[in-house]
């Protein structure tokens, strides 16, 4: 039963930070859009800071004070109008993304960088309104507390996703970013249907409401069905991976940072309000061993298919594929004897992974389009002597590498670490052997990258261009953020469990 | 059996039907054609079923809008090469598999409805009084779901621009591709100096409206939306570039003012988007207005595509 904390009651203090987080991407989106591309840039590099200052007050505030906060818009409580909720999975999220986010807008000064008084260009104008986009639709993902809120904000994130994909307009990325809008726009289709279903079982889309009227009937099933197969496909969870390698692999590279670290993530966190918190109680045992299988079937063909790229991108693609597969591991590790979905070490573990795995993918991606800029190519044969022409490149590669394989102290080990536990302590063995053997294929395909950019060329590099030195820091930067994420073992933990019903309520600090 | 409901199993068999024929047509063309069609007699459907703003929606969108950005594609599709790939057998045996499972998920769920369906619609008419408005879907639009709509606009305007991020570098800031067919004195021409002050009529009446009665904001622009394009096709007025800045005005006027009324709403109200007592009716109707003109820009823009040749000067 839902605790008295999650009641929509009303607007908490504070609240209107969370408005403040939507209205401001908003705002720089409608502002870039009307100054135009010489402005774009400059409105972006003062709201995107002030975006990631603005997520680490709502992450302390939810920390120190251990309640969500919440605002009533409109002054309408559900279910007739809307609530914007930040317990502990948001505010948690909502910081690694705006790291991320921040990141990227350093490492993409370098190709989308405007000058004073030059012209609009296409491409520069595009990427930053685009980036504001994304940065406003995942605080939405993570502060709507309605289902169709949520729809419109995985409409907003697909249509700020789907252009960065053929952002260089080459022939082949343009038909990559065709596919990815086809599986998209299947997976949107399928979620409004399902919350169209709900609405019509249960007058309310209000995730809090929901949950205590959801019962276990047909509708409801269907429903929940067609929705989690369109935030899978959205979520390139093997088998509807198929969009995902083409297009990663191919946008450019600080669009591929924030496709494969960002974005996916949202359709994700939608899977996990929707059977953690609107029916934790009807997954069952056979739907939570189904995810997991899906996820452990991405993690072995994701795995083999990187160890068998030729080319870089492409495999730090198929990686994602992988390293996705980890996120549904802990379906059937929450799954406590009663049959629902408790938020304990698996739900930490997972969403722990998917930070982790966004700040080292975020850096793997930015580190190979530094690689291509200077070699001319992202042949993992022929990188020899890379790592002497990059040293802080390569260091930041490995270390995101690091992260991926679960060594610690990074991110990834703590994530591992939390769900191998839960592994052990629910019995269910077969996902520790799941991640053993994801992290030993992991370790693999970066040994294969690693020891070839490592490896003396075997004739006089010639290097394309020199890449500026900050864009070297920012891949460096995110690197070391998810290596030194397992510290967080030692403090804010377990803020990712503030606001869950059926947690053990930490009181104020 | 009454002669409506002879009426509806007719228009029933008549949907399914077209349906049938649209998916089944070889012609890219011909598949539109059906599109069309069958967009129109759902919207018959809608006005059947009482749900006159969704019929509105359909036959202005489902119908007319995306029929015509799908005619467009045909034709661009003719001029390409290659316009005769047909998805491989495996693609089409899985969407007529995934389209099978997901119909029959809505059968079971829909055979199976709860004993009292239950319906907000009795909470939504008590509470529309003090707003001023008579329309519940403009109720739930602007008032109680004002933030949905809001961000939907935002949408419109993200697709806008990925259909921009399109053209190729030389030409961004120029003219968008529409075909024009200037011929003087042809029907096109005629038609295009006819229907538009029709139309403009048409567009503010829905627009005013949709306050009340059915109509509203999206089928005013989409009105709108058509009148620009005719007389644009016609070769009456010249495509505008889309580096004008009185062009990217328009296109955010709506979503701007929404979301200026919006915050001041946490200042003279109580909440984000709340709307000062006695006021709601005037603000959004101010709101209504200005999204019209950014929705008939935006979907104009939409159907006229990337740019395509420079601005001469």
């Amino acid at each position: 039963m839902p605790d008295a904390n999650v009641l929509p009651d009303a607007t908490t203090t504070d609240g209107a930070l969370l408005v403040l987080a939507i209205v401001l991407p908003a705002a720089g989106v409608l502002l870039s859009f009307v100054l135009g591309g010489r402005y774009a840039e400059r409105i972006a590099s003062v709201l995107l800071p002030s975006g990631l200052f603005l997520a680490t007050i709502i992450f302390a505030d939810v920390w120190q004070s251990g309640h969500p906060l919440i605002y009533i818009v409109g002054d309408w409580k559900p279910p007739l109008g809307i609530a914007l909720r930040a317990d502990g999975l948001s505010a948690a999220m909502m910081v690694a993304m705006a790291i991320v986010i921040c990141a990227v807008a350093i490492f993409a000064h370098a190709d989308f960088g405007t000058r004073p008084g030059s012209v609009e260009a296409r491409a520069p104008f595009a990427f930053w309104i685009l980036l504001m986009a994304i940065w406003g639709a995942m605080n939405m993902v993570f502060l709507g507390g309605d289902l169709f809120t949520l729809y419109v904000a995985i409409e907003l994130l697909t249509f700020a996703a789907v252009p960065l994909v053929c952002l260089d307009g080459r022939a082949e990325t343009l038909q990559a970013a065709l596919r990815y809008l086809l599986f998209a726009l299947l997976g949107s289709i399928l979620y409004l249907v399902g919350t169209a279903l709900l609405y019509g079982s249960y007058a309310t889309l209000d995730i809090v409401l929901l949950s205590r009227q959801v019962r276990m009937e047909p509708a409801t099933l269907v429903a929940a069905t067609l929705m989690t197969i369109g935030l899978f496909a959205k979520t390139a969870l093997f088998p509807l991976h198929l969009w995902l390698p083409p297009a990663h692999a191919g946008a450019p590279a600080a669009a591929s940072a924030v496709l494969s670290a960002v974005v996916v993530k949202g359709s994700f966190f939608i899977v996990v309000r929707l059977w953690f918190d609107v029916m934790p109680g009807m997954l069952g045992a056979a739907g939570a061993q189904l995810f997991g299988a899906l996820g452990a079937a991405a993690i072995v063909f994701g795995s083999v298919v990187a160890l068998q790229q030729q080319r870089l991108k492409l495999l730090i693609a198929y990686s994602t594929v992988a390293q996705i597969g980890y996120l549904f591991l802990m379906f059937p590790l929450a799954l406590d004897t009663a049959a629902q979905l408790q938020g304990g070490g698996a739900l930490t573990g997972g969403m722990l992974q998917a930070i982790s795995h966004a700040t080292a993918k975020a850096a793997m991606f930015m580190a190979a389009g530094l690689i291509y800029a200077t070699l001319g190519h992202d042949r993992i044969a022929e990188l020899g002597g890379a790592a002497r022409a990059l040293p802080m490149t390569i260091f930041a590669f490995a270390l995101g590498g690091v992260s991926l394989i679960g060594l610690p102290p990074s991110g990834g080990f703590l994530a591992k670490w939390l769900l191998l536990e839960a592994a052990v302590a629910t019995g269910q063995w077969w996902w520790a052997i799941v991640m053993l053997a994801g992290g030993l294929f992991t370790s693999g395909y970066m040994f294969i990258v690693l020891s070839s950019a490592v490896a003396p060329s075997s004739e006089p590099l010639k290097l394309r261009v020199a890449v500026p030195r900050y864009q070297e820091a920012a891949a460096l930067a995110l690197a070391l953020t998810s290596l030194l994420l397992g510290l967080v073992a030692l403090g804010p933990v377990d803020i990712l469990l503030v606001g869950r019903p059926d947690s053990m309520m930490v009181g104020p600090r | 059996m009454t002669i409506l409901s002879v009426f509806d199993i007719g228009l029933v068999v008549l949907l399914l039907g077209i349906g049938a024929s649209t998916i089944a047509a070889r012609e890219a063309f011909a598949a539109v054609i059906g599109f069309v069609v069958y967009g129109l007699l759902l919207s018959i459907a809608w006005v059947r079923l009482s749900a006159v703003d969704v019929a509105l929606t359909e036959a202005a969108i489902g119908g007319g809008m995306t029929g015509m950005l799908m005619l467009g594609a045909v034709a661009r599709l003719r001029v390409a090469k290659g316009s005769d790939t047909r998805a491989s057998l495996p693609a089409r045996v899985a969407a007529g598999v995934l389209s099978a499972i997901v119909a029959a998920g809505l059968a079971i769920a829909i055979l199976s409805p709860p004993e009292a369906i239950p319906t907000l619609a009795p909470m939504v008419m008590e509470n529309l009084a003090q707003s001023g408005l008579g329309n519940p879907v403009a109720g739930v639009l602007f008032v109680y779901r004002a933030l949905d709509t809001l961000l939907e606009k935002v949408v419109l305007i993200l697709a806008l621009l990925g259909v921009w991020s399109l053209a190729p570098d030389n030409v961004w800031g120029g003219i968008p591709g529409l075909r024009v067919y200037a011929r003087p004195d042809s029907t096109l021409t005629f038609l295009a100096q006819l229907l538009p002050p029709v139309g403009i009529v048409v567009a503010i009446y829905m627009c005013w409206v949709g306050a009340k009665e059915p109509g509203g904001a999206f089928q005013g622009g989409t009105v709108l939306a058509a009148m620009w394009l005719l007389v644009m096709i016609a070769g009456l007025t010249s495509v505008p570039s889309i580096s004008q800045t009185w062009l990217r005005v328009l296109v955010v006027v709506g979503p701007v003012i929404f979301l200026a009324i919006g915050l001041a709403g946490m200042v003279l109200a109580n909440a984000f988007l709340a709307y000062p007592s006695g006021y709601a009716k005037p603000l959004i109707v101010a709101v209504e207005v200005a999204l019209t003109l950014s929705i008939g820009v935006a979907l104009g823009l939409l159907a006229a595509g990337p740019p395509e040749r420079v601005q001469q000067q």
